[in-house]
């Protein structure tokens, strides 16, 4: 399978995974690969998004994936605007769309959105004529985080096609395995996605990936381990007894990471519950790429709003 | 004395077993002889050539929200909507503010419907004081002031020792108690079905199971009881074999299904990326739920058709899906949604459409309506089957807009609607 890359992204938005295709996936990464480059300047900062608004809407709490948006932004010369809430419109007596048309009047070009809740971005992706790019939206997607981690093991490995990836964790609430299974799987990976069977979802094989119980099924002989946080504030008494027996067995330990190939990546979108999905031997071990996730997901942050404002993926200009 | 007489019209009655070209006369609010021909003479004069005569529709699940939304519909406004989809009559439920759960409440909606004076409105009661589910209330004295059945809709009678004396209770007025399935501890916080449309979307679902546990524990119940058990909005499969089954060992049960879940899948969600007109509860159910309520329809396991209406304001569905109530109105699209798929689409014979929509209906909630017959209330639908339009929702009565069915081309609209021989709604234009 050799992916071409697309000359651009059809659509207005980035909202999710599910709407790009394989050549488009080729093209942000490509773009990305570029945009590291930028990185390494004595001065970091390129004017191709000079003059543009963005704002970044952030309706739940978080530290890295702003952070990171707000750096992308600052390095294309973008003008930034940051609004936090942990309130959703309706707790604030506001409708989203309202919401929406308060922001459209500023007339930003891209708004990045962050909810707690399935769809917002799409609802405002549809009432806008901005760009809506998608930075988690509940238990759906997030794409950007979908990019930087194919982004990672494409530099490590060579390439996605045949990679084995293993994910495991609280498949259920996680918006992270939805993105990684729909990019992977299409850009020819095998996934094979693990965790209690109380937290895997139905129908989740249809999204292009293998359904395991035990963690040593979906490890062994991978070529990329990927754990996902226990998001212990979504979760009731009743999908797992407690972070003791779940570390037990679903912990990413150090002689469970033999399981793996002897080189395999060990990754982690993010923030990590240290002793309880992932043993710390393990996070800041040899094979951990924990780090370089992060200094990733800025290059593929600003690929991502470089090409939605019609950049062609030619060489970035100084 | 007021004559009205209706020409040439496809008379369609199955308490008749009628089905045949027939002229119709009304007078002074009855059917007062259908004949192959008569003669006008002093009446005004309906041409209904190519029209279909038909008892008038029943809706027997509708909400109203009047007292206490009338933001979102009043007993005026859906009225209005009724008539304006060919519902000579509707029973609304009782999950209002203050709450139908007492003969004052029962009286004040009877009042109000009076006061429009265009669809016959008939209140169900609720099963429990304030639809907590743990006092029954005063279930004889809202029957006395016009109350035909009692229901808790909106939730389930979550206790089962409540539904069991509510069902045994009503045996004394031959009133069914309705019944909203669902387990709220299966459901947990879903929004719609559970399944892999809900896993892709990334939203918490709603599985099947919630809803055929409380149909079998209400199964039971009505078994041990006797009582007449209604299943409101049966939306999965093992709603529908229980009923069947239910039905085969002489259990007094009935159901209903809506348009929406026969003409819409959980697809819909996603098709139009997260709208909250595809939100309603029990929500929107996958393919082979769909082909089994088609089956339980068309078998006979499913008694009648009902909309669910259930107006919501603009404003709470311009929310996030997690946010949004659950709700799509039905009134003014039910007749040409389920003509189009039930006649044209699988062939049912129009007597038996009727059935679903009329005489079931009335023969569950034991109503004066769904006849034709000399001598009954003169509540005729007439509709025109080859009439298509496309669904605006800037046309309807209702005061809500809340239809997942905007934009559709249908066939099988409704033309005039007779209520006790008063015309309560014509089309404009044919």
């Amino acid at each position: 399978m050799i992916v071409k890359a697309a000359s651009h992204l059809r659509g207005k938005d980035l909202v999710g995974i599910d709407q790009l295709s394989p050549e488009e996936i080729q093209l942000l990464l490509d773009t990305a690969e570029q945009m590291q480059e930028i990185a390494k300047r004595p001065i970091k900062k390129v004017p191709a998004l000079r003059g543009k608004t963005v704002v970044n809407l952030f309706m739940e709490p978080s530290t890295r994936t702003r952070f990171s948006f707000e750096v992308a932004e600052k390095r294309l010369s973008a003008d930034s605007l940051n609004f936090s809430s942990s309130g959703t419109s309706v707790e604030k007596g506001e409708t989203l769309l309202d919401t929406a048309r308060n922001l459209e009047a500023m007339q930003p070009d891209f708004i990045v959105i962050r909810h707690r809740y399935a769809g917002a971005p799409h609802q405002l992706a549809r009432a806008l004529k901005s760009s809506v790019v998608n930075a988690g939206d509940g238990a759906h997607e997030h794409p950007t985080q979908a990019l930087l981690d194919a982004l990672t093991i494409r530099q490590k490995r060579g390439t996605l096609e045949g990679q084995v990836v293993a994910i495991a964790g609280d498949l259920a609430y996680s918006r992270v395995v939805r993105s990684n299974v729909l990019l992977l799987s299409r850009m020819g990976a095998t996934v094979r996605v693990a965790g209690p069977p109380s937290l895997v979802p139905p129908g989740i094989e249809k999204l292009g990936c293998e359904v395991h119980y035990r963690l040593e099924d979906a490890i062994a002989g991978a070529d990329v381990v990927m754990m996902l946080r226990i998001q212990l504030e979504r979760q009731g008494k009743m999908n797992f007894p407690t972070v003791r027996e779940y570390y037990d067995f679903f912990g990413l330990t150090p002689e469970r990471v033999k399981l793996a190939k002897h080189d395999a990546l060990v990754m982690h979108p993010g923030p990590m519950n240290r002793g309880v999905e992932i043993d710390s031997r393990v996070a800041d071990g040899p094979q951990s790429v924990i780090l370089e996730q992060v200094t990733n997901g800025v290059a593929v942050r600003m690929a991502v709003l470089y090409l939605l404002a019609g950049g062609h993926g030619e060489p970035v200009a100084d | 004395m007021s004559r009205l007489l209706i020409r040439h019209a496809r008379v369609v009655d199955p308490s008749q077993r009628l089905d045949e070209g027939r002229d119709i006369l009304i007078e002074d609010g009855v059917i007062a002889r259908i004949a192959e021909r008569i003669d006008g003479k002093g009446a005004d004069v309906l041409d209904a050539a190519g029209l279909v005569a038909a008892p008038g529709f029943i809706d027997v699940h509708v909400h109203l929200r009047e007292p206490g939304f009338e933001y979102k519909e009043t007993v005026a406004t859906g009225s209005a909507a009724a008539v304006a989809g060919g519902f000579t009559a509707v029973c609304c439920m009782a999950n209002t503010d203050p709450v139908n759960d007492n003969a004052a409440v029962t009286e004040f909606i009877r009042k109000r419907a009076a006061e429009a004076g265009l669809a016959h409105v008939y209140p169900i009661g609720a099963v429990s004081k304030g639809l907590d589910g743990e006092e029954m209330a005063e279930i004889g004295e809202m029957v006395r002031a016009g109350a035909v059945a009692v229901s808790d809709d909106g939730r389930p009678v979550k206790n089962a020792q409540l539904m069991r004396r509510a069902l045994e209770y009503t045996r004394l007025f031959d009133i069914p108690v309705i019944d909203h399935c669902e387990d709220h501890d299966l459901v947990a916080k879903g929004v719609m079905h559970e399944g892999p449309v809900s896993t892709r979307l990334g939203l918490r679902g709603i599985s099947a199971a919630s809803e055929d546990v409380m149909v079998a524990r209400d199964l039971i119940l009505a078994e041990l009881t006797g009582g007449r058990l209604h299943v409101a909005h049966a939306s999965t499969l093992g709603a529908i074999s229980r009923v069947r089954n239910g039905k085969a060992r002489g259990i007094a049960v009935t159901c209903e299904v809506t348009p929406h879940h026969l003409a819409l899948t959980d697809q819909a969600v996603a098709d139009t990326e997260y709208d909250t007109n595809t939100k309603m509860n029990p929500p929107l159910r996958a393919d082979e739920h769909v082909a089994a309520l088609f089956d339980g329809v068309l078998d006979g396991t499913v008694d009648c058709l009902a909309t669910d209406h259930a107006p919501h304001h603009a404003d709470e569905k311009a929310l996030e899906f997690d946010q949004a109530p659950f709700g799509v109105i039905g009134l003014e699209t039910a007749l040409p949604v389920t003509y189009d798929l039930l006649v044209r689409g699988k062939k049912m014979p129009l007597s038996r459409f009727v059935a679903l929509w009329s005489t079931n209906p009335a023969r569950i909630m034991r109503l004066p309506g769904g006849t034709l017959k000399v001598g009954s209330p003169a509540d005729v639908t007439l509709f025109d089957p080859e009439a298509r339009r496309i669904v605006d929702p800037e046309s309807f009565r209702s005061a809500s807009r809340n239809t997942p069915f905007a934009g559709r081309r249908l066939r099988g609209w409704p033309f005039m609607t007779i209520v006790g021989g008063k015309v309560a709604f014509r089309r404009e234009r044919r």
